[in-house]
């Protein structure tokens, strides 16, 4: 009995090496199959960018939207070509691993969506939405709210604010523009991923969101645009830094980045003071090593890899942003990025001339 | 010879489930130790604070404990009126015809539904009465996603239940209603008694299956983190803060989840144990 049991280990033993044996490398100069992962957000925009440079460049593109987090945690633990983030590394973060680059690949924003009985054209300013979020502004009819919006009849009902329960980018750009408005904010709550608002109540994702909105009378919460703007839900126009009340738009939220933006693109642009600029917009970044040679990537793998990122920004692809709901990069923050990817290196040889 | 070598696959292939579920509890052990070390385990277990600012941040699994335990005791509470009458339908006042058939069938639908169409149904339906009839204003809330949680687990309560009641045997029954006693009467002195530890049973296993929803849990209870101070506030449930938090969580959040998911683990386990302890029971009387 034992001998049979030794055979029957040993074969299957036998198999396990021979499986793996066959797995030698033979990247050549075949068509890539480059993968990352990381944030939801951009994930249509990128399918339809991904097929299309498929059919361009003949390398497969596999990503999986796992959250920004998730997707940092693989490029850590160096096992995709590139992660998605809807936010830039920290400087705590960047410090510990190997120096990255971030290239802005398109911008989002997030709106502020409500259910108020006939009203569709409300006004908001960003130390309201913060009171509203943090309990401080109880009723529709609050002088606030009435002083900011005289033509409105506001009723005299309880504000249900309506939020992530999930980590999310979303939450971290609406709660970095409270962040940058509200000093009530900044000290009780601040901002991040995941927030622990103090009252209403909470749904997973975008559309879980979007639903509770929609089915809560005198309810308000934050939704992504690329999801706000495929679905037919009133949001409000935000006081900007200039003063002037602006609705989500491809065109006011590009105009939030027409501003001073940093040589590695590591900024929030939330809050930005440029003429009409969405207050609460955002970049959406990939994030590649500078050093391409990790984890046994052949140089033909690294070249897919910035390929794909040149095409990301390229005018044509840039084209698409707005017909999947997000807004096109600048031509300076695409300058940025081409100068950015020109310092990724291979075995410290440059790839890019 | 022949015999042997089954014996030997039929002892591997038994062998492979009980692998799998202490690795799954070494796993759960392993990763949740950083939380443990870090809060302390018995602080862990009754701090409310769940607070992300990096840096301070502070987990305490508290809130969703008392989270689950509420919408499942509301839950059992609420399939009670539900699954003991179709239970004595089923397994007495109509046994073995076609119509306590039909009803067992049905039941047993309800079993099969997957629970995010629970969740939809609760989300849809069920909130918008509950606003409409003002109990809350934002409709959901632990009594949205128990009253949810009822109906989902009245099968799995109803169709033991009405089992146990089959198996009373009948010449207790006959010598009763012999002596002039009412349905009723039979029901209560003599079906209850005897049945009495299976009825418990199946709706311990019950209650096993409601601490581990999370879909439908999710969808309905609000998912805010802090203790509710009424039936109707929001608040949030172990299982669906780990399915909500897990995909952005690192490091000691993702250990206190992960912490969470352990002590989940050991409740449901204590709950089946019980159960399995009262069938037991059951069958020998």
């Amino acid at each position: 009995m034992k001998k049979i049991f030794l055979k029957i280990m040993t074969l299957v033993f036998a198999f396990s090496v021979v499986s793996c044996g066959d797995n030698s490398k033979n990247d050549g100069n075949k068509a890539q199959e480059l993968s990352g992962a990381g944030a939801t957000f951009p994930l249509p925009f990128y399918n339809v960018i991904f097929e299309q440079f498929a059919e361009v460049n003949g390398d497969a593109v596999a990503y999986g939207g796992i959250g920004s987090g998730g997707g940092v945690r693989n490029l850590r633990d160096k096992i995709v070509d590139f992660a998605g983030s809807d936010a830039f590394l920290s400087e705590k973060e960047m410090s510990e691993m190997d120096s990255v680059i971030h290239i802005p690949t398109c911008m989002g924003a997030v709106v502020v969506a409500y259910n108020l009985d006939g009203v569709d054209d409300l006004k908001l300013s960003g130390e309201i939405i913060a009171d509203i979020f943090a309990g401080k502004i109880k009723k529709w009819n609050d002088p606030l709210l009435v002083a900011l919006n005289p033509n409105i009849t506001l009723p005299n009902e309880n504000i249900i604010p309506v939020f992530r329960s999930d980590g999310s980018g979303t939450t971290f750009v609406f709660t970095d523009y409270l962040t940058k408005v509200s000093p009530m904010w900044a000290s009780e709550y601040g901002s991040g991923k995941s927030i622990n608002f103090p009252s209403g109540q909470a749904a997973k994702g975008n559309p879980g969101v979007a639903s509770v909105i929609s089915q809560t009378k005198n309810s308000i919460g934050y939704i992504g645009s690329e999801y706000a703007f495929a679905q037919k839900i009133p949001f409000a126009s935000i006081k900007n830094a200039k003063g002037e009340f602006v609705l989500p738009s491809v065109a006011s939220i590009s105009a939030a980045a027409s501003g001073d933006i940093p040589n590695d693109t590591r900024t929030s642009i939330t809050n930005a003071d440029a003429d009409g600029a969405y207050p609460i917009s955002t970049f959406t970044w990939m994030i590649v090593y500078k050093e391409q040679n990790y984890s046994d990537r052949t140089k033909e793998r690294a070249i897919a890899t910035l390929n794909l990122l040149k095409y990301i920004i390229s005018d044509k692809a840039q084209s698409i942003t707005s017909k999947v709901h997000y807004a096109p990069l600048p031509d300076k923050v695409k300058e940025l990025s081409i100068n950015n990817l020109k310092i990724v290196t291979f075995n410290g040889v440059t790839i890019l001339q | 010879m022949n015999d042997k070598i089954y014996k030997i696959i039929l002892f591997i292939a038994t062998l492979v489930i009980p692998i799998i579920c202490g690795g799954i509890l070494y796993a759960l052990v392993t990763d949740a130790y950083e939380a443990f070390e870090y809060f302390g385990f018995f602080k862990f277990l009754t701090s409310s604070e769940w607070r992300y600012t990096e840096g301070a941040e502070q987990y305490g699994a508290l809130p969703f404990i008392l989270g689950t335990l509420l919408t499942t005791f509301l839950a059992l509470l609420f399939c009670i009126p539900f699954s003991l009458p179709v239970a004595l339908f089923v397994g007495e006042y109509f046994k073995d015809t076609k119509i306590a058939n039909f009803l067992s069938t049905v039941t047993d639908l309800l079993a099969g539904i997957p629970s995010i169409i629970y969740g939809l149904w609760g989300f849809y339906t069920l909130r918008p009465i509950i606003m409409s009839l003002n109990i809350s204003p934002q409709g959901s809330g632990i009594l949205t996603a128990s009253l949810v949680l009822a109906i989902m687990i009245v099968p799995y309560a109803a169709s033991l239940s009405a089992e146990f009641i089959k198996m009373v045997p009948n010449d207790l029954k006959e010598s009763a209603y012999s002596l002039g006693a009412t349905k009723y009467e039979v029901i209560k002195k003599i079906v209850f008694p005897v049945a009495g530890s299976g009825i418990f049973s199946s709706y311990v296993l019950a209650i096993g299956r409601a601490l581990g929803e999370t879909m439908t849990v999710t969808m309905l209870i609000g998912n805010t983190n802090n203790i509710p101070n009424s039936i109707t506030s929001t608040g949030n449930s172990m299982a669906s803060i780990i399915a909500n938090q897990f995909g952005e969580a690192d490091d000691l959040k993702l250990s206190s989840l992960i912490a969470i998911g352990l002590i989940l683990f050991i409740i449901t386990a204590i709950i089946n144990m019980i159960g399995k302890i009262m069938i037991k029971h059951a069958r020998i009387s």
